[in-house]
């Protein structure tokens, strides 16, 4: 699967060659599902079959000719993708200077720009974005409530002093620079967190994630990607019943209203759920291999120490005392070994095999690592340099970068243009 | 390959068994087809089949079932998967994964086939379903046809020997139900596999059934189907045409029915009988209209659309007061667009349409809910209440009619529902009733039923029939969408066919209908070139012939 194109290929002729997102997705929008059944498509069959995924290697529409400087369209590996976004917001926790934040956060939003496919949890990227810009707004406008001191005194609010039974928490006061630039310092290192998990998820399939989860946990696997799937249909409940109502007349109240659509749409769900397990059930779903007592005791054995042994390192890591440090990082890493061959373990009850998982090639590799090298680099930085990674609020002090974190910057976006692009989807997604 | 030993089924609570005293044997490569009526036990006898009942619906099983010499006492239906492959009548309501590969690949990895032979044997089954062109698509884009096909080759996928299939044809149009129907056939003499299947529409499989299971109060019979057919309690129309006529064996099919009418000179005999209508078709001819009730609904032009897909394009067509048309065509073709639109719950882009002459677009939602009233294909979104009577209450308080009368209405269609049941307890056929009901209890002049046979027997349907028949009858213009076309025949005068959002044909039943090759019902089939489309059609018109030669001999 790793019959990349030209891997020299400039961001010029990527723009140029992409496909319109936007025109993708009010194609793919669709109408309103007005016949349940009927289910009128937008999507012309063979405008799918153009956009056919590449992910079959038989698939040899997915080879066009006359597009030579087209790279070969697929999606790269989930877990690659989330390791990159945990790497950048790793990096994100190393710092409070908003010149390197807003970097990454460039970084990451160029990635997504350019490598997310047309899927509605691509599209959910804004509502991460919009999520992280509350977080900032709020985070500040905490620090000019909640006033607090500083040299440079912009300006003062009437001060309110609540009952000693609140907890004697003054409200207003003097507004400094210093207080509100530190609170969106801080706003925003939570804020790049946030868009680096929303990054993740845009450009990751859920379904595909959680069908690499180890064997030991793929039950837990599918009962979320069914969970997933709910949602959309939901919402097509929803919409249906509320269409519905309008064709009984009849006026009411909102409490009425509520019950109206409620009713209907929870029936429904639950009939569909037990539908959907009978089905699940019929097709296998829970099949076990028979295992000895003996298999079966060992590996409970295994995943209850391991276990033990985690929330044990966890409390002597968080333990501010120091006493019990030392601890900590051996205990941490033989429980997560033993986590591991536990799961191992309990995998093997599981008879189920996979068809076509996703491959891990060196794109993967390079997703990957670029995310842990931003994060070593600014790490490094953090130690090194504490002055430039958290700088003094302004006045006191102007936030200023380095080369090497520019660097970082640039590996985080990386896998924009390394990466390859994706393939539109051939769903229409949710309705 | 399936074998029923003494069994009795009851479940937890209920006074009486569900079936009893079941002893049946489907043999290899057999095609059994389960019937009769609503609530017989058809779909626990299935159940009982892949072990879903007792493992998961609870209940009670005495004697024994083996499935592939398996018993289902021991073996969940976890544990059947890879001999037993259930199709349930939404395909969709049991799709796990997002696309058809992923959905044919996933029974196979609960089993844990190597992927090697998984690749293969994807490939194998998408070729034999004729699917491969559908791989990539997601499961909900599907039509309905489409996602019944790879709903089954995703359990053959997975290596199931026997197919069980509950109502698989009952929420498809004509044609998706041949493409379902030839793919099983074709599967059971390819392949060997064996194939349980319950089926409302015995017209479309009794020809091809090798084994007629019918079941009865809890009884069932089984054996083959000509031999049983004669005493079932639920015939197609062309059996019932055979009864009529006295031929022995009875037709099975079109086709037999065809030479038995030949050699027997039926057609003929119609034909003198029933000279061919004038073509006084009141729909047809605005003005001439001799009903005292009014023009009906008459539209013009109507489009509607979804963002840029027009669904509906510049329909032109009348509904006469007094009359049932039936409107006709495949899944998609705008008909649910067009009977939403008419009923104000949505907005056409362009068009009029009027109701006794009074112009409805354009006017508010009441006064459109005064004039017309729809009974939407899934009837059970109208219902949240907890009891038929308060569902019946709500109607009346809604409408301002006086108290009682949607329960009326509700009697004279289907006596002796229990006032105090849950709406969702009740039988299909009850709930169409009581939804029709709740909408006819506002007295509108014009009423619209999407799709109301879904899931609704022999019997049901005949009570349907009847309901819609006497409120015509009131003077009403009711249009009912439906793609079955037997009971299209039985309950419309008139017919409207649509296609690609357009009107395409618009006239009598007799004439649309028994003109077409998809639309025709099977006694139309039988007896052309002489227009009849029901079985009571050709008696009514054979008596007065037999009384005119007893007459004058």
């Amino acid at each position: 699967m790793t019959t990349q194109g030209p891997s020299a290929d400039v961001s010029a002729s990527q723009r140029r060659l992409r496909r319109p997102l936007d025109g993708a997705s009010i194609r793919d929008m669709g109408p309103p599902s007005s016949e349940v059944k009927g289910r009128p498509t937008a999507v012309r069959p063979d405008a799918r079959a153009t956009y056919g995924s590449a992910r079959s290697a038989t698939d040899h529409r997915s080879v066009r000719p006359g597009r030579a400087l087209r790279r070969r369209e697929r999606t790269l590996h989930p877990g690659a993708w989330w390791v990159w976004a945990l790497g950048l917001a790793v990096a994100a926790a190393r710092t409070t200077n908003p010149l390197v934040l807003g970097l990454l956060i460039a970084a990451v939003c160029l990635v997504v720009a350019l490598r997310r496919a047309d899927t509605p949890w691509a599209r959910a990227f804004r509502l991460y974005a919009v999520l992280g810009a509350t977080i900032v707004a709020l985070r500040t406008a905490f620090r000019i409530v909640f006033a607090g001191g500083g040299p440079t005194v912009l300006f003062t609010l009437p001060r309110l002093a609540m009952p000693e039974s609140l907890g004697g928490v003054s409200c207003g006061g003097p507004v400094s620079a210093e207080a509100l630039a530190s609170g969106f310092y801080g706003g925003l290192q939570l804020a790049t967190m946030v868009v680096c998990v929303g990054a993740a998820n845009a450009l990751a399939n859920p379904k595909r994630l959680l069908a690499a989860v180890p064997g030991a946990l793929e039950e837990l696997g599918a009962v979320l990607t069914v969970a997933v799937s709910v949602f959309p249909q939901l919402a097509q409940s929803v919409e249906r019943v509320n269409r519905a109502r309008a064709l009984r007349g009849g006026a009411g109240g909102r409490w009425r209203v509520v019950r109206q659509v409620l009713m209907p749409v929870l029936v429904d769900a639950l009939d569909r759920s037990v539908e959907l397990a009978a089905a699940m059930d019929a097709r296998g779903y829970g099949r076990r291999a028979a295992l000895t007592t003996v298999h079966r005791r060992v590996t409970t054995g295994i995943l209850l120490t391991a276990v033990g042994a985690l929330a044990v390192s966890a409390y002597a890591l968080l333990d501010t005392s120091g006493t019990s440090a030392w601890v900590g990082g051996p205990l941490l890493a033989s429980g997560a070994g033993l986590a591991c061959v536990g799961l191992w373990a309990a995998g093997r009850r599981s008879v189920s095999s996979r068809y076509r998982p996703d491959p891990w090639g060196w794109l993967e590799w390079v997703a990957a690592a670029s995310g842990i090298a931003a994060a070593a680099i600014l790490a490094r930085c953090a130690a090194t340099d504490p002055v430039m990674m958290f700088p003094a609020p302004i006045p006191q002090a102007w936030p200023a970068v380095t080369g090497a974190v520019v660097l970082a910057g640039a590996i985080a976006a990386l896998p924009g243009i390394a990466a390859p692009p994706p393939p539109l989807s051939t769903s229409r997604g949710a309705p | 390959m399936i074998r029923f030993t003494d069994v009795t089924i009851r479940y937890a609570g209920a006074h009486a068994p569900v079936v009893r005293d079941v002893t049946l044997h489907v043999g290899e490569g057999e095609f059994a087809l389960v019937t009769g009526t609503t609530g017989c036990g058809k779909s626990t006898l299935l159940g009982a089949a892949s072990g879903h009942v007792p493992h998961f619906t609870g209940g009670t099983v005495s004697g024994q079932v083996t499935v592939g010499g398996l018993d289902t006492r021991d073996h969940r239906p976890r544990d059947l998967a890879h001999i037993v492959g259930v199709v349930r009548q939404d395909p969709l309501a049991g799709f796990v994964a997002d696309t058809v590969e992923g959905e044919l690949a996933y029974g196979m990895e609960r089993l844990g086939v190597p992927p090697r032979t998984m690749r293969t044997r994807v490939e194998e089954t998408l070729d034999l379903l004729g699917i491969a062109d559908l791989r990539h698509r997601t499961v909900h884009t599907l039509s309905g046809g489409q996602a019944q096909r790879a709903a089954i080759a995703a359990v053959l996928a997975a290596g199931a020997r026997i197919l069980i299939l509950d109502e698989p044809t009952s929420a498809l149009d004509p044609g998706s139900t041949e493409e379902v129907l030839a793919a099983v056939l074709r599967l059971v003499h390819d392949t060997g596999v064996t194939a349980l299947v319950a089926e409302h529409r015995l017209e479309r499989v009794l020809d091809y059934a090798d084994r007629l299971v019918v079941v009865e109060a809890g009884r069932v019979r089984s054996g083959p189907p000509a031999d049983l057919i004669a005493h079932a309690p639920l015939a197609p129309p062309v059996v019932e045409l055979g009864r009529l006529e006295g031929w022995h064996p009875l037709p099975l099919s079109v086709r037999d029915a065809r030479r038995a009418a030949t050699r027997s000179g039926l057609p003929a005999r119609l034909a003198a009988t029933m000279p061919r209508q004038p073509a006084a078709d009141a729909g047809s001819l605005p003005g001439a209209d001799r009903d005292a009730h009014g023009e009906g609904l008459v539209a013009r032009g109507i489009d509607v659309d979804y963002g840029p897909v027009r669904a509906v394009r510049g329909a032109t067509f009348r509904l006469p007061a007094g009359r049932v048309t039936a409107l006709m065509g495949r899944n998609g073709s705008g008909k649910s667009s067009l009977l939403w639109a008419l009923a104000g719950a949505r907005t056409p882009s362009a068009g009029t349409w009027s109701v006794n002459g009074v112009r409805l677009n354009g006017t508010g939602r009441a006064a459109m809910l005064a004039a017309v009233r729809l009974v939407p294909q899934e009837a059970s979104d109208l219902l949240y209440l907890d009891t038929v009577e308060a569902e019946c209450a709500e109607a009346d308080t809604a409408c301002r009619s006086t108290a009682g009368t949607c329960r009326r209405i509700l009697d004279r269609m289907v006596p002796g529902i229990d006032p105090a049941m849950h709406p969702r307890d009740l039988s299909e056929g009850q709930r169409v009733a009581l939804v029709l009901a709740i909408q006819t209890a506002a007295n509108a002049p014009v009423l619209l039923l999407d799709e109301p046979t879904r899931g609704l027997d022999y019997v049901a349907k005949a009570a349907l029939t009847a309901a819609l028949t006497r409120l015509a009858a009131g003077g009403r213009a009711i249009c009912v969408a439906t793609h079955d076309v037997e009971f299209a025949a039985g309950v419309a005068e008139r017919a409207l066919v649509m296609a690609a959002g357009e009107v395409i044909a618009e006239g009598p039943a007799a004439e649309v209908l028994a003109g077409s090759t998809v639309f025709a019902p099977q006694v139309a089939k039988v007896v052309a070139p002489a227009q009849a489309l029901t079985v009571a059609e050709v008696a009514a018109a054979l008596r007065p012939r037999v009384a005119s030669s007893d007459g004058a001999p």
